[in-house]
C-alpha cells in the first residue's frame, strides 16, 4: 500500500466508532461523515455502520447527504453496509414501505430474527476466507439475490453477506469483534479500485 | 474482566443506539411519530414523568397491552420501564419480549436496599447513575446501557449536567491513578475491582452512556452531547411541547450535529412552545435520590 487509505464512515447515527476503530488497527484513516462537508475530498470508500435505518435514513436526507452519496455509489465507490446499512443499501426491503440507496440487487427482510431477544453470535465462513465471528443484533437477511450478487455467507440457509460490484454488504457486525477480515476485505476493495 | 455471552451481546446491542435519540411515548399514534422524527428507539408508558409527577400516589410498569400495541406500531426497538427492585415486572415485560428494561426511578421504587439481579434476564437493562459509584454497581448487577438521572419530568437540565460533569470527573481522577491504587477506590467507590479497573484502563465506562432527565430543546441536547453523552433520552420534553413532531426532529438532527452551531441554529428556528418545566427548587420529589 503506497498511500494510506481514507474510509468516511457514516455518522449520522449508530456504532460508527466501533467501525473507526477496526479501520484504524488495520492502518487506514477513518473519518466520521456528518454533514455534505465532510465528503469533500471524496474519501476512497464509505461504510454504513449498524443502527436504525429509519433514524439514518432520515438523516441522510435531511443533511443533503443522500444526494451526494447516491451518485457516488453507482459512480463505484466502494461502500460497505452493516446491519442498517445493508438496508439502506437494498434495492427492496420486505416488510417495509421505505426505500433508502437501492442501488445492490438483493431483497432483505429487517429485524429478521424478531425483536433483540432474538439477537445472537455465531461463528461462520465469510468469502471463503475462514471462519469469523458473527454477532447478529435485530440483524436483517438477505431473502433473495440477484444475479450478478456473489453470496459470501451463509447462516442457516439464509443469505447473511453479499457483494455486487462495489457494494459489500453483512447482516452481522463485524465491527463489535476484535476480528478485522471483513474490513481487509473490504480495504482490499478500494485497494484493487474495487 | 471477563463477562458472559449474553452480556458482550447485550453490551453490543446498546452500541445500535448509538448517536441517537430515545423517547418517551404513551400511544402508538406518538410512536409512529417518533419513528417518522428519526428516534432509534421509544420508551413506552402510560405516564409521561412530567405527568407522573403531577398525579404523584404510586406509579407502575406499564399495562402490557398498551406496550404491545406500541411494539406493533413501530419497527424500532420498544423500551419500557419498571420499579426498581421490581424483578417480577421485569419477568413480564421480559415475557413480552421488550427490547429493553429500564430499571427506573421514574417509577415508585419496589425496593428500597436491593436493586434486580439482571444477569438473571436476556434482555438487556438500562439504568440510571448520578455518579460513577452508582454507574458500576448497576453493571456489576448486569446492565448493559447507562444513562444519568438528571431530573425527568421537570424540562430543567441542571441535573442531567450536574450527573454527567460527577462521572466525567470521578473517571478522570480514575484514570490517572496508579494501578496500585485502584484497590483503595474501589473499596471507597463501593464497587468491584475490575469494573473500576476497565475504567482506569479504558478511560470511560464499559458500557453505553446516554443523558437523560430534563433534555426538551436541541441546544440542551447539543449541550449533553458536548459533555460526553453518547446518545439521549427526551422524556417529557417532546410530547408536552407545542409542536411534537418539529421538536423531535430537531432534537434528532441536534444530536448529529451537536458540534455545528449553525444547524442548531436551524432547527432551533420556530420551535412554538416547550415544556413549561419546574424548576428543580420548586419540586418536593427528587426522583434521582431514589436507588442508590
Amino acid at each position: 500500500m503506497n498511500r494510506t487509505i481514507t474510509v468516511g464512515v457514516v455518522a449520522v447515527q449508530g456504532a460508527f466508532a466501533e467501525h473507526c476503530r477496526t479501520l484504524g488497527k488495520l492502518g487506514a484513516s477513518a473519518k466520521e461523515i456528518r454533514s455534505v462537508s465532510d465528503l469533500s475530498p471524496t474519501p476512497d470508500g464509505l461504510i454504513f455502520p449498524g443502527g436504525e435505518s429509519t433514524a439514518q435514513g432520515k438523516l441522510l436526507r435531511e443533511s443533503g447527504l443522500f444526494d451526494m452519496i447516491l451518485p457516488l455509489i453507482k459512480g463505484g465507490l466502494p461502500v460497505y453496509g452493516t446491519c442498517a446499512g445493508m438496508v439502506l443499501l437494498a434495492g427492496r426491503i420486505e416488510n417495509d414501505d421505505r426505500k433508502h440507496f437501492a442501488a445492490m440487487d438483493i431483497t432483505v427482510r429487517r429485524n429478521a430474527y424478531g425483536r433483540q431477544l432474538g439477537s445472537f453470535m455465531t461463528t461462520g465462513d465469510f468469502a471463503g476466507i475462514g471462519d469469523v465471528p458473527m454477532y447478529f443484533i435485530r440483524a436483517p437477511y438477505i431473502s433473495s439475490a440477484g444475479k450478478d450478487v456473489n453470496v459470501l455467507s451463509r447462516w442457516d440457509g439464509k443469505i447473511t453477506a453479499a457483494r455486487e460490484a462495489n457494494m459489500l454488504v453483512t447482516s452481522f457486525h463485524p465491527e463489535v469483534t476484535e476480528d478485522p477480515t471483513v474490513h481487509s476485505y473490504f480495504l482490499s476493495m478500494i485497494s484493487q479500485g474495487h | 474482566m471477563i463477562i458472559s455471552e449474553q452480556a458482550k451481546l447485550n453490551r453490543d446491542l446498546a452500541k445500535m443506539l448509538k448517536g441517537g435519540v430515545i423517547m418517551d411515548v404513551t400511544m402508538p399514534e406518538q410512536a409512529r411519530i417518533a419513528e417518522d422524527a428519526g428516534a432509534c428507539a421509544v420508551m413506552a408508558l402510560e405516564r409521561i414523568p412530567a405527568d407522573i409527577r403531577q398525579a404523584g400516589g404510586i406509579s407502575r410498569m406499564s399495562d402490557p397491552k398498551m406496550i404491545k400495541d406500541i411494539q406493533a406500531a413501530v419497527s424500532i426497538p420498544v423500551m419500557a420501564k419498571c420499579r426498581i427492585g421490581h424483578f417480577a415486572e421485569a419477568q413480564i415485560l421480559e415475557a413480552i419480549e421488550i427490547d429493553y428494561i429500564d430499571e427506573s426511578e421514574v417509577l415508585s421504587p419496589a425496593d428500597d436496599v436491593c436493586h434486580i439481579d439482571k444477569t438473571m434476564f436476556r434482555v438487556p437493562f438500562v439504568c440510571g447513575a448520578r455518579n460513577l459509584g452508582e454507574a458500576l454497581r448497576r453493571i456489576a448487577e448486569g446492565a448493559s446501557m447507562i444513562r444519568t438521572k438528571g431530573e425527568p419530568g421537570t424540562g430543567d437540565i441542571i441535573q442531567a449536567v450536574r450527573h454527567l460533569r460527577a462521572m466525567n470527573a470521578e473517571i478522570a481522577r480514575i484514570r490517572s491513578m496508579r494501578r496500585d491504587e485502584i484497590f483503595e477506590a474501589a473499596k471507597e467507590l463501593q464497587v468491584p475491582y475490575e469494573l473500576l479497573l476497565s475504567v482506569h484502563e479504558d478511560g470511560r465506562l464499559p458500557v453505553v452512556n446516554f443523558a437523560a432527565g430534563g433534555i426538551a430543546t436541541p441546544a440542551d441536547a447539543s449541550l449533553m452531547m458536548q459533555l460526553g453523552a453518547e446518545g439521549v433520552f427526551v422524556g417529557s420534553g417532546i410530547f408536552k411541547s407545542g409542536d411534537p413532531k418539529k421538536r423531535a426532529s430537531a432534537i434528532v438532527r441536534a444530536v448529529t450535529n451537536y458540534l455545528d452551531p449553525k444547524v442548531l441554529a436551524e432547527v432551533s428556528e420556530d420551535l412554538g412552545e416547550a415544556m413549561v418545566g419546574i424548576n428543580e427548587k420548586e419540586i418536593t420529589v427528587l426522583m434521582a435520590e431514589r436507588g442508590k
